[in-house]
């Protein structure tokens, strides 16, 4: 399995100098197994995946979306294999009671938010709400799993050939609960993120920043070690990153996660764009 | 999972931390019925507290009170709110007289809802116990 960050940023796409380093797009995470092309969240950073795709042209692929807030699907309009009549693009997303998942989509892309409709992409595109258990997807064991966030989230977790990335940029478990000592079962994502070998983790916040923002759906650097820590992940990769902080300060938090870090293993790292992942 | 137990939903993770915040007596069950939770004000409903207890299954924690009706006669689960809420899957409310092994009588008012999680799935219950005339029990 090999993985490439091409979006990184929470909530607000953020180009400028100051954020040259770790990236300014917002979620995009591109994950190659067994020659299939798996993408999570379609976030600013989906636009150069696409680019990139479109030379390549994999007739095939998987678009997970963690859940539809915008910065996790306004790169979904501007995604080139959408736009390729032959392509087969199956989108995979949060299950709503009230509306499809292909619905709740086209409220973004139609007018008057967006110019083009879905009806107007050349692709095929096939709309899956996300099951309950396991599934695989070339080769490789996925699971869903619901997490603490605004609206209709869910947490990917993938496996293959005895590896596993857990991604969850969108994610606020200490709203729950005290997340030590707190018995795994009562943890949001618990199951997601259990022995990752990486946990990619929304860690928006400092602590300072998180106590004026309780129940926004984030979290601080604080509650991503701390998660990280009580799911034994091998490897903490902060995500998410606040539209606010520059890399400069992303690093003084990378700091504070690094001085908390308990599990030993690889220290916390921060998610940049281009960064590349592998077992 | 650190003692082989269910990992909970979303939805119930955050009954519980709601409920760990009131002064209101609450329970919360999941969907088999078994007692997931129970906060400090129910405390006094159930005589032990929940660190004692943890989960109970839903034979156990039944057995814990009875449940009478304005004519002292023992009431059937399905016909408690609980029953209904998790039977037959809609909330319900009635004025109650609980019953406790060492003579204890209390004239309670339960509302019981179930709860459903965005997909619709049924996670299970939270059962409410209010003191008469409309004051928190405990």
């Amino acid at each position: 399995m090999e993985v490439k960050i091409w979006g990184c940023r929470g909530s607000l796409a953020t180009p400028g100098v100051e954020t040259l380093r770790y990236g300014g797009n917002t979620s995009c995470v591109e994950v190659r197994v067994n020659d299939a092309v798996l993408v999570f969240d379609a976030g600013t950073g989906a636009r150069r995946l696409g680019a990139a795709l479109a030379e390549e042209g994999p007739e095939e692929l998987h678009l997970l979306l963690t859940h539809l807030h915008l910065d996790h699907l306004e790169g979904l309009g501007f995604f080139a294999p959408l736009r390729r009549r032959g392509n087969v693009v199956h989108i995979w997303g949060p299950p709503s009671p009230v509306r499809s998942l292909a619905e709740r989509i086209s409220r973004y892309l139609s007018p008057p938010l967006f110019p083009v409709q879905l009806s107007d992409l050349d692709a095929t595109i096939h709309f899956h709400d996300v099951p309950d258990g396991e599934w695989e997807i070339a080769g490789a064991r996925l699971t869903a799993g619901h997490v603490i966030h605004l609206g209709p989230t869910v947490g990917y977790r993938i496996e293959h050939d005895g590896w596993s990335l857990a991604y969850m940029p969108d994610h606020e478990p200490a709203l729950g609960v005290e997340l030590i000592p707190t018995q795994s079962e009562w943890i949001s994502g618990y199951p997601i993120a259990h022995g990752a070998d990486v946990l990619l983790h929304d860690a928006q916040y400092t602590d300072d920043e998180y106590a004026a923002r309780i129940g926004w759906g984030h979290s601080s650097v604080d509650t991503a070690v701390a998660y990280a820590q009580a799911a034994h992940a091998e490897r903490l990769v902060l995500f998410h990153h606040d539209p606010v902080h520059g890399d400069v300060q992303l690093e003084h938090m990378l700091g504070h996660a690094c001085d908390l870090w308990r599990n030993g293993g690889p220290p916390p790292t921060l998610a940049s764009e281009g960064m590349e992942i592998s077992p | 999972m650190s003692d082989g137990s269910r990992h909970k939903s979303v939805v119930l993770i955050l009954a519980r931390e709601f409920a760990t915040r009131l002064a209101t007596p609450m329970f919360i069950t999941d969907a088999d019925g078994n007692m997931i939770f129970f906060n400090e004000p129910a405390e006094q409903i159930v005589g032990r507290a929940f660190a004692d207890t943890g989960e109970l299954p839903a034979a156990e924690w039944r057995a814990l009170f009875q449940v009478e009706d304005s004519e002292g006669k023992p009431m059937p689960l399905e016909k408690l709110p609980s029953g209904i809420a998790l039977n037959e899957r809609r909330p319900s409310h009635a004025q109650l007289t609980v019953g406790w092994p060492d003579g204890r009588r209390r004239e309670i008012a339960v509302t019981a809802f179930p709860l459903f999680s965005r997909s619709a799935e049924f996670e299970g219950a939270v059962i409410v116990f209010w003191e008469e005339p409309g004051g928190p029990a405990g």
